[in-house]
């Protein structure tokens, strides 16, 4: 069986960076997407980025992508596309991982694996919910910025996180209209910056409200909304109709940890970090040695921390690979803590960093 | 009704007037200048490096809010079509005896035509006042991000902050 140093699953910015450090350190490595092109999330995100301008801030999601792709063509990282990993083993040599291409099934040792795998979207139970027209706002995102479909003409949103606001802001870009922004909570959850463009566009937001219920014989037609008391029970009598098309729903995202799972590795729950998170130290190694994680699969958070993780992660790899002296990464890896911490200040990152201190402090206690 | 950028992602007056991003009242009266309405501490930076004056300083931590000095700012508008939550805008008060000039990012199709008469509209996107078109500007370095300029009655100077949207559903 073909063996390598590293193999990473997912090729999105945490996966891409992880490459790119481990054959900046001279290492062999093997990225493994199940998509026909790399890039993860990054290539349906139209938007200029938030961030600092070491991550590539004021640029667009996609150019960031296709610098990620340039780089690690440069560097000649191995891209295998088409290929859903399906399995991870541990082998005497590392760990195996086991993948679909061309319809039959590959595997390939990695002295290091890498999960990089992202989030997926949660969904949203309510009557009419089943009905075709309702949507993961990921899901509109790709019609829209990669299929170039536009979804519906009337979309009503839930949820507003950042995804919620931006998918509601791209929505109206390719010309249809927002009715409604819904949100269960007493407040906008995302940027007010985000918020702002989608009410300048003329969409009301409505915090403290949820979809009651969504009616129509073969497809969304109309949504009834609902207000909610503090503890989210309905106020009878609040209820209004709006004409629809599209319910679209941005309430999350959880982590795609399944192969984590398969290979043993202990979890822990953080809500705010998505729900169950594999345990990871500061090298982002999971409790499964040789086995790292990084990006949205260890908390969903942003593309500029899934990219800092990424090489975070690439960097330790590298040194238990001894393709670094320890003295090296430790400089190279306190360089990226510095950026990611950073990012993690603030009303919105202060959250994120108590949660990923406190799954730290987890990993500590668990050893 | 409660208000304030968390409940209805519009920032009050008060909001905006105890950021660090707006001048003085004096400051308006002598030319064109940014006004940054950006009210939380959020992580992002671009704006510091877009402004070839250093007018803008966020520093460290990049959660800081943008502060804006406004003897060197010189009312380029260089900044507005960098900041990716579309948050500064542009404003000459005296534009003439009457009339104020408001620039805006504006990422819609279609655009208005320079010199076209358009409904303009507040931070809630509805309708305050008709306003001429200045200005379309759109180079390869704006990255897709279009700058719209009009003029407007004086008095709206601090409330006209876009055109409503065509085909918009108002
Ligand atoms: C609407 C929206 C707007 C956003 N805006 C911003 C923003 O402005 N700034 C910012 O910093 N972040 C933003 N983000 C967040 C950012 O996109 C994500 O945090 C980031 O993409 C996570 O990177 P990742 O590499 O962990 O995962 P992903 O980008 O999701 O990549 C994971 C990859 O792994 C592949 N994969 C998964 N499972 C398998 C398997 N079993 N086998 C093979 N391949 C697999 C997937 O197909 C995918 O290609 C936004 C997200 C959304 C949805
Ligand atoms: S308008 Fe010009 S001078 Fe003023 S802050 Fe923006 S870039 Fe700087
Ligand atoms: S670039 Fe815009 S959103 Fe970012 S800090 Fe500056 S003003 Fe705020």
């Amino acid at each position: 069986m073909r063996k390598v140093q590293a193999v990473i699953v997912g090729g999105g910015p945490a996966g891409l960076a992880a490459s790119i450090e481990i054959a900046k350190a001279g290492g062999k490595v093997v990225v493994i997407d199940e998509n026909g092109k790399p890039g993860g999330q990054l290539f349906k995100q139209i938007h200029k980025f938030f961030g600092s301008r070491e991550h590539r801030a004021g640029v667009r999601g996609y150019d960031i992508g296709t610098q990620l792709l340039k780089e690690t063509e440069e560097l000649g990282v191995e891209v295998i596309l088409d290929a859903p990993v399906y399995g991870l083993f541990r082998d005497p040599a590392g760990i195996m991982v086991s993948y679909m291409k061309d319809g039959r099934e590959q595997a390939i040792i990695g002295e290091k694996v890498i999960l990089a795998t992202g989030a997926a979207e949660n969904a949203l139970v309510f009557p009419g919910s089943t009905l075709p027209g309702v949507m993961g706002a990921g899901c509109a995102q790709t019609m829209i910025n990669v299929n170039r479909v536009l979804p519906g003409q009337k979309v009503i949103m839930v949820g507003s996180g950042n995804v919620g606001l931006i998918v509601s802001y791209q929505l109206m870009q390719a010309g249809a209209e927002v009715l409604a922004l819904v949100e269960a909570a007493p407040s906008i959850g995302g940027y007010g910056v985000h918020a702002g463009k989608i009410r300048r566009a003329g969409t009301p937001i409505y915090v403290g409200h949820t979809i009651k219920r969504v009616l129509g014989k073969t497809q969304v037609e109309k949504v009834e909304l609902v207000a909610l008391d503090e503890k989210f029970q309905e106020i009878p009598g609040t209820e209004k109709m709006l004409e629809a098309d599209t319910v679209c729903i941005a309430v999350g995202l959880t982590p795609l940890t399944e192969l984590a799972w398969l290979a043993g590795c202990e979890f822990t729950f953080i809500p705010l970090l998505g729900g169950h998170i594999p345990i990871h130290n500061e090298d982002m190694e999971t409790t499964v040695p040789g086995l790292y994680v990084a990006g949205d699969i260890a908390g969903a958070e942003e593309a500029s921390t899934a990219m800092e993780e990424g090489r975070l992660s690439g960097i330790a790899a590298a040194e238990a690979l001894k393709l670094y002296t320890a003295e090296d990464a430790k400089t190279l890896k306190a360089e990226v803590w510095d950026r990611m911490n950073a990012l993690r200040t603030g009303p919105f990152g202060q959250k994120r960093y108590d949660a990923k201190e406190q799954l730290l402090a987890t990993a500590k206690g668990g050893k | 009704m409660a208000d304030g950028v968390k409940i209805t992602g519009i920032p009050t007056m008060e909001e905006l007037k105890a950021t660090p991003g707006l001048v003085s009242d004096q400051r308006f009266e002598k030319s064109a200048v940014a006004v940054i309405e950006c009210v939380q501490e959020i992580p992002c930076n671009p704006c510091e490096k877009a402004c070839p004056f250093g007018a803008i300083i966020v520093g460290s931590p990049i959660t800081n809010l943008p502060v804006i000095d406004e003897d060197k700012c010189t009312g380029c508008g260089l900044c507005l079509a960098q900041c990716p939550g579309l948050a500064i805008f542009r404003v000459e008060k005296n534009y003439t005896d009457s009339t104020s000039m408001v620039e805006f990012p504006f990422e819609y199709y279609p655009l208005p035509e320079e010199g076209e008469t358009v409904p303009c509209g507040g931070r809630d996107g509805q309708y305050i006042t008709d306003g001429k078109v200045l200005k379309i500007k759109k180079t390869k370095q704006m990255d897709g991000t279009t700058l719209v300029s009009v003029e407007v009655p004086k008095q709206y100077f601090m409330d006209v902050r876009t055109i409503c949207r065509k085909g918009g559903s108002k």
